[in-house]
C-alpha cells in the first residue's frame, strides 16, 4: 500500500468519524431511536465514487468500530457494525450494476443501514417483533439517504484528493 | 437520465415497502394489550384499558412500565442508555418499546390479525 492510500483512508476515516460525532451533537427533537442522517455516509460514498469499493468498505467498517468505541457500547457496536456491513453490500452492489447513480446508491444503503439493524435486534431479543419498526426506519433511512446521495453527488464532483 | 428515473423508481419501491409493513400493522380493535417479553419469553400481559403503572424486574435492573390513556410506555429504567424511555408511547398492534441491555420487549397486541406472528416465527 502506497504511502499516498494511507493518507487516503486516514483522512476519509477521519471525517466520516468526525461528521458522526458531529451527528451525534445534534440529536433531532423527537426524532424515534434509530432515526438520524447519517452524515459519516458521506465519506464512505466518496471513498466508494472516488477511490473503490474496496477503500469504501475499508472506511464503512473502521468508522463503524470507532464510532461505536467511542460514542456507544457493545450494543451500539453490534448495531453499528451490521448496520455498516449490510449498507456497504448493498452500496456495492448496486453501483457495481451501473444502473443506478449516487443518488439511488446513497438511498438504498440507509435503507440497508436500517435492515442490518433490525436484524441484529431481532437477533438480540429472539423476537421478531423489532422488526414492526423497520417501516418507521426504512422511510428515514431512505430519506437520510437522498440527502446524503445529494450531498456525495456535489462533493464528489467538485473535491479531488 | 435513465439513471436518475432508476434512482426514483428504488426510492419509491423502499418507501412502498414501508408503507405495506405500515399497514400490515394498522391500529387494533378492542382488547389491546401491552405484552412484555425479556429473553423473548413473556413475564407478562396488560390491558390497555386500565391505567397503571408497574415495575418490571429485568436483565440486571428495572423499568417502569406506564399504561395511560390507551397507550403505553417505559418512563423509568436504569439501564443506562435509556433508548426505551426515549422511544414513547405506544398503542398500536405491533408497535414496540424495546431495551436492549435489559433483553426486554414491550408490544402491542390485540384487535386485528396478527400481523407480525408469521414474521416471528
Amino acid at each position: 500500500m502506497k504511502s499516498r492510500d494511507i493518507a487516503r483512508y486516514a483522512l476519509l476515516t477521519a471525517l466520516a468519524l468526525t461528521l458522526s460525532w458531529l451527528e451525534s451533537l445534534v440529536p433531532i427533537p423527537g426524532a424515534p431511536p434509530g432515526v438520524k442522517l447519517g452524515l459519516g455516509n458521506l465519506a464512505v460514498i466518496f471513498a466508494l465514487y472516488r477511490l473503490g469499493p474496496g477503500q469504501a468498505a475499508g472506511v464503512g467498517l473502521v468508522r463503524a468500530l470507532l464510532a461505536a468505541a467511542m460514542f456507544g457500547n457493545m450494543y451500539s457496536l453490534a448495531y453499528s457494525l451490521a448496520g455498516a456491513a449490510v449498507s456497504l453490500a448493498v452500496m456495492l452492489g448496486l453501483k457495481r450494476t451501473g444502473k443506478f447513480s449516487i443518488l439511488g446508491v446513497s438511498a438504498a444503503g440507509g435503507a440497508g443501514h436500517n435492515i442490518g439493524q433490525i436484524l441484529v435486534a431481532m437477533a438480540a431479543l429472539r423476537s421478531g417483533y423489532a422488526a414492526g419498526y423497520l417501516p418507521v426506519l426504512l422511510v428515514s433511512g431512505v430519506s437520510a439517504g437522498v440527502a446524503v446521495g445529494l450531498a456525495g453527488g456535489l462533493v464528489t464532483e467538485r473535491v479531488r484528493l | 437520465m435513465g439513471r436518475i428515473r432508476n434512482d426514483l423508481l428504488l426510492v419509491l419501491v423502499l418507501l412502498a415497502a414501508a408503507g405495506i409493513g405500515w399497514l400490515a400493522l394498522r391500529p387494533a380493535g378492542g382488547g389491546v394489550q401491552a405484552v412484555v417479553t425479556v429473553d423473548g419469553g413473556e413475564i407478562a400481559r396488560y390491558s390497555l384499558l386500565e391505567d397503571r403503572e408497574v415495575r418490571l424486574e429485568a436483565g440486571e435492573g428495572y423499568n417502569i412500565l406506564t399504561i395511560s390513556g390507551g397507550r403505553a410506555a417505559v418512563t423509568e429504567a436504569d439501564c443506562g442508555d435509556h433508548t426505551c424511555v426515549g422511544a414513547g408511547w405506544i398503542g398500536r398492534q405491533g408497535e414496540a418499546v424495546i431495551c436492549l441491555p435489559h433483553r426486554l420487549v414491550v408490544y402491542i397486541e390485540g384487535g386485528g390479525a396478527p400481523a407480525l406472528d408469521a414474521a416471528a416465527n
